[in-house]
This record gives C-alpha cells, structure tokens and sequence, in this order.
C-alpha cells in the first residue's frame, strides 16, 4: 500500500517538473489541494474585500468619467473574486464554506485592505501602486501548476493593467494641478509605499511554505525576488510624478543593478494579519452586512426557480 | 448553513461569429436565465462573447484521468492516420 503512494507523490511531481498541468480530477497529494485551496481562496477573498476601500469613493469620484473608470474597476474586481471562488470549487471546496470561513474571520484576505482610503489621491495609490503589485504577484501565477488557477489568473491579468494605468492616471493628474493636488499625491504615497511593501508577504527566511509552493510549481518567485522587483519598477515612476519614496534608504546599487531599500515594520506586519489593523473590523464588519442583508435575495431567486420549473413540469404533464 | 447555495452552471462562449464555443469557467445561479445574465457580466465584460452557453455542473459527464492512458490507447500506435507518414516524391507538387 505504502509502495503505491510513495509511487503516485513521485508521478505527480514529475508531471510537475515537465511543465504538466494538474487538471480538477487528476489525483495530486492532499497538501497540495489544501494548499491551493487556501491560496485561491485566501485570493479571492481579498479580490472581493478589495472592493470595500474603492467602494467607498464611488459617490465621491471628483467626475463623472472617474465615477465610471470607479466603478468598471470595483465590478472587476468582483469578477476576479468570482473567476478564483469558481477555480477552488474545482477542488472540491464549497462556495458557501469559503464564505463562511472569511466572515468567521478564519480564512484571511491580503491586509492591504485593512488600511484606510482618506483622500481621492488614495485611488490613486491603490491602482498604481497596490494593483502593481497585485500584478507582479500575478503574472507569474498565470504558468502556475494547477490548470483551473493559471486560466483564471490570465483573465485576471488581462484586466488588471486597466486598473494600474488609471491609478497611475490619478496620481500624474494630481502630480500636475495645484501644490495642494501634489502634497495629496506625497501624503497618500507616504501612507501606502510601506503596506505595499508587505503585500508581498513575510521575508523568505520567516516563509516557511514558500519551498514547498515553489517544489510544486504554485510559486514561481519568492516574496524577496518580488518584492525587489516591486521596488525596481516603482522608484522610476515615483521620480517621473516628481514623488519621493518615503524611505531614505532607497538608492541605486550599481554592483546589485537593483535599488537598495530599508527594513518593513514587520511588527505593524504580523499585527494587521492577526486582525488589529485600522480597518479589519470595518472590512469584515461591511462584508458580513452586504451577506447578510443579501440573504432574502438568495433564497427568493432560488424559491422562483423552484416555483418555475414546477409549473414547466405541472404544464408537460 | 441552509441547503441554499445555488447550483453550479459551467459557462461556455463562443467569442466570435465562425468559431466555436469553448469552456470558460463556472458560476452559481438559481436558474437558467440567470445563469446566462451572471456570465454576461462575469465573463464578457469586455466584449469577449457573441454567445453564451450554460449547463449544469451536474450534467457533465467526463472521462476518467486514472484511465486515460487506456482510454486513448488505440489511437496510440496508428501513425498512419497522419498524413507525415507517407513519403510524397519531391517532384508531386499540391498533395
């Protein structure tokens, strides 16, 4: 018996060494489906917490043209957290438990989300630099192993890019009027650089799932090749607005060819996970709410469905 | 929880007129017409379908992975059936 396991755990992996997606009904090791359940899940939650912060600025978007860029924005990322609930379902977890789990406050969301948004400049910040590093994140999960995640993360990546560009819009539009729209942009970069950061996940050193996801082909970057890259991209076009990266240590290391940067508040980094950020009651506290309140709409759908296609039956007979 | 989650729909779409629909993902709905409305905005946002299919997870009958080097078998070893196999004289042209 054991001969046969031991058997199936090395076939799996070395479909995974050739580059062979693991498709729904392919057998593939329980860590592995736990794993990547967590992960898409953990995803898509985050995808339709995501919405909350923007959410918030909908009736306050300065046009009418920002109001609707807004809102095509919070649809789509609705859309993502459907496209990665419906990727989990594929491993045979169900949508009501995912949705349990993150009202319960078991299953956790990126804490990206747990800080607030208090100025319009802060859309700005949460497409440039926040979906800039959703995208970093995300492009290389696009060739991950599991067949159903990668096709989702393409149409995911399809989209994203639209969100980054119209931040990045939002930031240059600021960076350009008046010195008060500027010093805006400066404030909202200086409250978000660092949560970015941390996007980005704990130090490859305190990771200690990262091996196994990378063994498996989930991961294709650790967190520090990531995050350096984050930097590497984002410093340039902090310079072009005419922004300064709150961090004295950032500078070009001509030897690394890649710019040094300072030390994450790793303490502020472990307290937003464990749930004591700004706004993780908020964020829970308003997604509970719309679940709740959504429930009448759920059940009512369902019992017109039921009454219909008992008339259809009633009529054929 | 109640037993009310709705029912898993399998979403395909054909992307433009001339090719074929083709598997996208899945969705829940209460029924049909939603089904149809929820891939609308789910999967089209941005002009990717002409038509949508949906049907029930349920009613989908698969092959089996465990099997499929059995399964495919008896089309393994018939290199004939492809038209590489035959040596056409450099001098026979449109064949």
């Amino acid at each position: 018996m054991e001969t046969v396991e031991i058997n199936l755990e090395d076939q799996f992996q070395a479909r995974i060494d050739a580059d062979i997606s693991i498709e729904p009904k392919d057998w593939m090791p329980d860590a592995y489906r736990k794993t990547l359940i967590r992960q898409i899940s953990q995803h898509a939650h985050s995808e339709l917490v995501g919405m909350l912060p923007e959410g918030n600025w909908i009736t306050r978007a300065p046009s009418l043209k920002r109001k609707s860029i807004l809102l095509s924005k919070v649809q789509d990322e609705a859309g993502h957290g459907l496209y990665l609930y419906s990727a989990a379902e594929t491993l045979g977890a169900s949508r009501d438990q995912m949705l349990a789990d993150l009202h319960s406050g078991k299953a956790k969301y990126s804490s990206i989300f747990n800080y607030p948004t208090l100025s319009w400049a802060d859309m700005g910040c949460v497409g440039w630099l926040v979906d800039g590093a959703a995208i970093l994140n995300q492009v290389p999960l696009c060739r991950t192993s599991y067949g159903p995640y990668a096709r989702a993360m393409v149409r995911v990546c399809k989209e994203e890019s639209f969100h980054q560009r119209q931040g990045f819009e939002i930031m240059q539009t600021l960076c350009e009027g008046a010195p008060e729209q500027k010093a805006m942009a400066q404030e909202a970069l200086n409250r978000w650089w660092w949560p970015t950061l941390m996007m980005f996940g704990p130090k490859d050193a305190d990771s200690p799932n990262t091996a196994q996801s990378m063994n498996w082909r989930i991961k294709r970057f650790t967190n520090d090749e990531l995050r350096q890259k984050f930097v590497d991209m984002m410093v340039p076009q902090a310079e072009f607005l005419g922004l300064t990266v709150p961090d004295p240590a950032v500078k070009w290391n001509e030897a690394r060819q890649a710019y040094d940067f300072g030390e994450v508040n790793w303490e502020e980094f472990w307290n937003v996970v464990k749930g004591n950020g700004m706004c993780n009651q908020d964020r829970l506290g308003a997604r509970v709410k719309a679940h709740e309140e959504g429930a009448w709409v759920r059940e009512a759908a369902l019992a017109h469905a039921k009454k219909r296609a008992e008339r259809a039956e009633t009529q054929a007979a | 929880m109640t037993q009310s989650e709705w029912p898993l729909w399998e979403v395909f779409i054909r992307s433009k007129q001339g090719l074929d629909h083709k598997h996208v993902g899945s969705l829940h709905a209460a029924d049909a017409t939603m089904a149809i409305q929820n891939a609308r905005d789910v999967y089209t946002r941005r002009l990717e379908g002409v038509s949508i299919w949906v049907v029930e997870s349920k009613h989908v009958h698969a092959s089996n992975p465990d099997d499929a080097a059995a399964f495919f078998d008896p089309a393994n070893d018939k290199v004939y059936r492809h038209p590489t196999f035959y040596e056409v004289p450099d001098s026979i042209k449109h064949m």
